[in-house]
């Protein structure tokens, strides 16, 4: 029998609230099937923290609020042949982007120091240097590198990544019904 | 009759009377034209261009257009249809639109509108501007983060609830709707039954206490895409 190696995909979680992964989870059944015909490649489905080969596929969770955000989503463009912003956040920012109404320093003083339901002895805004460095605003993923498809949803239907998955890996275009694309 | 004649919209022959405009045309012969600041309670307002089509090869908004004899119509044009997925997608870059937490999601024509033109993402940077949100009113929120200027409340206010409640204010990115009193949206005059607090296409104003009241699955635009009412109900009529 011949050996055909599967395309592998990727997956990840920038800002974003692992909400678009459960509805990857929410496949189900079909989580097997996927299973069968694609291999996973960096992804916390398979715990696999770095890329140890090129993907064809990733897909991505959630914008960039910080630095390590930038810098994985860069290496995800490098290591995969597509990326597909999956979610509200990835697509537009989402949720976390609400903050971009206001200054950074706000934000860092109302959730550390003037909160109502603060406490924080020490009177200071975590610095230290192992914590990714915040970003002015948050980015959408293609504010940050080219991404060649959008999934809205907040998160999208399982059904709505199944059949785009399906349509990339069998090099159609990535056709949804109307039922299929909401941006909540 | 003389008054009466046919024009003609992406091939189809259909009645008109002097004095309509396009869109009442249209909507007659169950052809839905695209539209967010009109409403068919509300005098014509022109604003938005969401409605744009070419009439005799120009571009005008087919909600103030005077329809002609033999006018030559094109609706579902890719080239109109490219202006208002533009259009459609500014409005949403342009204010703070997070559907996901958004009470009117589902049954919102911006979003509808989006829906129907394919629209996955925007291609234009969010402006994330700093906006209020007016709470005063014990029944009624006006939150200016989800408002598209399209004046629906302005014009049902004016002319409908006879009270002119809301108004523009401000030119240009700083246009905004303000509230006819010195105070905030805690008017005297403005009741819940009020025209101006049921037309509004966004989430901009919403009536409090309401919250999510329809589940995801049954709501307006859920399954079927905007201006499917106007032309179900003449199917039958295509030449």
């Amino acid at each position: 029998m011949p050996h055909t190696k599967k395309p592998r995909v990727a997956t990840v979680s920038l800002a974003g609230c692992f909400g678009c992964h459960m509805s990857l989870l929410d496949l189900d059944e079909r989580f097997l099937q996927l299973s069968d015909i694609v291999e996973f490649g960096r992804s916390p489905i398979n715990d696999l923290r770095r890329f140890n080969e090129r993907c064809r596929v990733g897909l991505i969770e959630g914008g960039c609020c910080n630095e390590e955000n930038v810098q994985t989503l860069v290496e995800f463009r490098e290591s995969c042949d597509l990326l597909i912003a999956v979610g509200e956040c990835a697509i537009m920012g989402g949720i976390p982007a609400m903050r971009n109404t206001l200054p950074l320093a706000d934000c860092l003083e109302e959730a550390y120091l003037d909160g109502r339901s603060v406490y924080n002895p020490s009177g200071r805004i975590p610095d230290d240097p192992e914590l990714p460095l915040l970003l002015d605003r948050v980015y959408c993923a293609h504010d940050v590198v080219k991404i060649d498809y959008h999934l809205p949803g907040c998160p999208p239907q399982a059904d709505t990544i199944w059949q785009a998955l399906v349509a990339v890996l069998s090099d159609n275009p990535v056709n949804l019904p109307y039922e299929l694309v909401k941006y909540d | 009759m003389t008054d009466s004649f046919t024009i003609r919209v992406d091939g189809r022959v259909i009645e008109a009377r002097q004095g309509q405009t396009i869109m009442e045309a249209t909507e007659q012969a169950g052809i839905y034209i695209p539209r967010l600041c009109d409403h068919p309670d509300l005098r014509a307002h022109g604003s938005c261009r969401i409605c744009t089509v070419l009439a005799n090869g120009r571009s005008v908004a087919a909600c103030t257009q005077p329809v002609e004899r033999d006018m030559e119509v094109k609706n579902r044009h890719p080239r109109v249809e490219a202006w208002r997925r533009q259009l459609i997608a500014m409005l949403f870059v342009e204010g703070n639109h997070f559907c996901p937490c958004c009470e009117k999601s589902g049954n919102c024509e911006l979003q509808a509108l989006g829906y129907l033109h394919g629209m996955t993402a925007t291609q234009h940077p969010h402006l994330f501007p700093r906006r209020a949100v007016d709470g005063s009113h014990p029944d009624i929120l006006l939150e200016h983060n989800r408002c598209v200027l399209c004046g629906r409340c302005v014009r049902a206010s004016r002319d409908v609830d006879g009270k002119q409640v809301f108004q523009f204010a401000g030119r240009g990115l700083n246009r905004h709707i303000t509230v006819n009193t010195e105070a905030q949206l805690d008017h005297p005059g403005l009741d819940l039954k009020d025209k101006a607090v049921s037309v509004c296409p966004v989430g901009a104003i919403l009536k409090k206490h309401k919250h999510y009241g329809v589940p995801v699955g049954e709501r307006k635009f859920d399954h079927d895409p905007i201006g499917s009412d106007v032309e179900s109900h003449d199917q039958d009529k295509v030449t």
